[in-house]
């Protein structure tokens, strides 16, 4: 029976903890759900590490921890509390192997969310971590990409910045590129929104609109695969970035070079530019289907 | 060891850091030194003591400074030609010359860089101390111990017993700001709170020999209240009327410092400018 995304990581830090020796820290880690049922129930002695509920302190103790070599998963519930869990990280761990040679390799699970939790704790803050040379973001939706995130960390010297999203946990399928060279437009998408892009490909094409879809892992670095540029070189209407993140960072940089490349216009979507609020009228949404499916339209009728 | 022996042990490698220091006044005077140095004069006494009691203890501590730390790396047994071509930002020098006065870091002494941030040492320090369970040294000036993450990462390390040692080199500054303008609290007073061993001393060596006991048994701090002879950056002197720990221990000390320290400056002299004639 195949694993869902949830069962994969529980299994990767089992393994990390029984294998390699590692720590994993963060904050109430063994409270109720084991953040979302992520953690293996083990003990303080199997590395299982409580912080405190000092945010900040906490990102540098995980710091000092990744100096041992010991490679440690460091757990930030809510992707919004990177706002005090960042700093020394990335002022210390992604450039201590640049400066003084000495690696700080430490995979960040970073967790977004979304819908009634406010300002702070929703969506995805991958754009934070995004500017800092030293760092390696990737945003695995599926069991296998998760295994692939876990394998590149441990081949690797770098900081990995994994930026999940709890609405993947149940997923058991891989997420497949559509891509072909006669589509009316390319949908690039990163986190969650892959799951979004799948339904406003289904629901277009009954319109007979084509639609590709380019599934994002790596967003640092970006790796742009040939065969997205090839089909976006031949697309009516070019493309469309959506992200789980405010417009105004990765996204944005993407489009960028993703224009440069093709020559053709990519748009970007994503947060709005306001804060979240807890209601449901004031929250503030990852793109959903039908907001993406009416952009695109509106596009498609500029574009004739 | 016999406290006369002691003081002078100490006393040794406090002259390397000041002789050190002074030709780095010198040579900033001169503009051969181009990059911010921030020196340690008159705080030397504070890491030459707890390096001659860690070799004592017949421990390499894991060291955590911050940008006053030319001191630190001297007292542990940094390599001196590789702090000087550091200054003189050089490749060759013991941070290739990408972390100048402020981020010194050597392996051989198991001394870690700093990144800029005021008193990211602290936290860093505790998180190396925990997952290697060795002894570890976390040095902050008086204002870097402000930091919050400081006071939570101590407050942690308290909970998990580690074995570190948190020294404030409390010079009374943060710039040209004084403490009492800062805050109206005491270090110590904080971490007791926290329930560590914490004490409030001068940098006279037995003053820190004589609590020496628990270091790295269970977490200590120690504020040790120390004065800045030059500028917080810079060749400069706030005053000339600061009290020198050198001059008091060299007249204390007697005929054996005066000489020491004469060798010792005559050993950095030659040094410098052999270091400078290759680079």
């Amino acid at each position: 029976m195949a694993k869902t995304v949830r069962d994969t990581i529980k299994e990767i830090t089992y393994k990390h903890l029984k294998n390699k020796k590692s720590l994993i820290l963060g904050q109430c880690l063994s409270a109720v759900g084991w953040v979302g049922g992520t953690i293996p129930e083990l003990r303080e002695k199997d590395g299982i590490t409580e912080l405190s509920m000092a945010d900040v302190a906490n990102g540098g103790i995980v710091v000092g921890a990744g100096l041992s070599k010991r490679r440690p998963i460091y757990v930030i519930r809510y992707q919004g509390f990177n706002w005090f869990n960042a700093p020394i990280i990335l002022n210390y761990a992604c450039k201590s192997k640049e400066i003084w040679n000495v690696p700080c390799p430490i995979f960040i699970r970073g967790i977004a969310m979304e819908g009634s939790i406010g300002p702070v704790a929703g969506s995805s803050h991958h754009s934070i971590y995004y500017r800092m040379p030293g760092i390696k973001i990737i945003s695995p939706m599926t069991p296998k990409e998760y295994v692939l995130s876990y394998k590149n960390f441990m081949a690797d010297n770098d900081v990995y910045y994994i930026s999940e999203h709890r609405g993947s946990y149940n997923n058991k399928l891989e997420l497949k590129d559509y891509l072909s060279k006669d589509l009316d437009l390319i949908i690039f998408c990163i986190s969650i929104t892959r799951f979004e892009a799948k339904k406003v490909r289904e629901k277009l094409l009954q319109k007979g609109i084509k639609i590709g879809i380019a599934n994002i892992l790596w967003i640092k670095p970006f790796k742009i695969k040939k065969k997205w540029i090839e089909s976006l070189k031949k697309s009516k209407f070019g493309g469309i970035i959506l992200d789980d993140d405010y417009v105004r960072g990765v996204a944005s940089d993407m489009a960028y070079k993703l224009m440069k490349i093709s020559k053709k216009k990519i748009d970007v979507m994503g947060l709005k530019d306001r804060s979240a609020g807890f209601s449901k009228k004031s929250d503030n949404l990852p793109p959903q289907s039908d907001e993406i499916i009416k952009t695109i339209l509106k596009k498609m009728k500029l574009n004739k | 060891m016999k406290d006369s022996n002691f003081r002078l042990d100490v006393f040794k490698k406090a002259s390397l850091c000041r002789n050190f220091e002074e030709e780095v006044i010198k040579y900033l005077n001169n503009k051969t030194i181009k990059i911010p140095v921030y020196v340690s004069a008159g705080q030397e006494f504070i890491s030459s003591t707890i390096s001659v009691l860690s070799k004592k203890k017949r421990l390499k501590p894991l060291l955590f400074g911050q940008h006053r730390c030319h001191s630190i790396y001297l007292s542990f047994g940094g390599n001196i030609k590789k702090l000087i071509d550091e200054l003189l930002g050089l490749k060759s020098g013991c941070t290739k010359g990408m972390g100048g006065s402020a981020s010194i870091h050597s392996k051989e002494i198991n001394m870690f860089g700093h990144d800029g941030l005021m008193g990211s040492n602290g936290p860093i320090g505790v998180g190396a101390c925990f997952a290697t369970k060795k002894p570890t040294i976390v040095f902050l000036g008086d204002a870097a111990a402000e930091e919050d993450y400081v006071l939570g990462a101590m407050g942690w390390a308290s909970q998990k017993k580690l074995p570190i040692l948190f020294v404030i080199e409390d010079n009374n500054l943060s710039i040209l700001t004084e403490k009492k303008v800062r805050r109206n609290w005491e270090m110590a007073d904080v971490a007791k709170s926290f329930k560590m061993n914490a004490y409030t001393i001068n940098d006279d060596p037995l003053s820190i020999k004589k609590i020496s006991k628990n270091f790295f048994k269970k977490p200590v701090l120690i504020n040790i209240n120390t004065n800045r002879i030059y500028w917080h950056a810079g060749a400069g002197k706030d005053s000339n009327d600061t009290f020198d720990r050198y001059d008091y221990e060299k007249k204390k000390l007697g005929i054996k410092a005066f000489k020491i320290h004469e060798d010792i400056k005559k050993q950095i002299k030659k040094l410098w400018l052999r270091q400078l004639e290759i680079r």
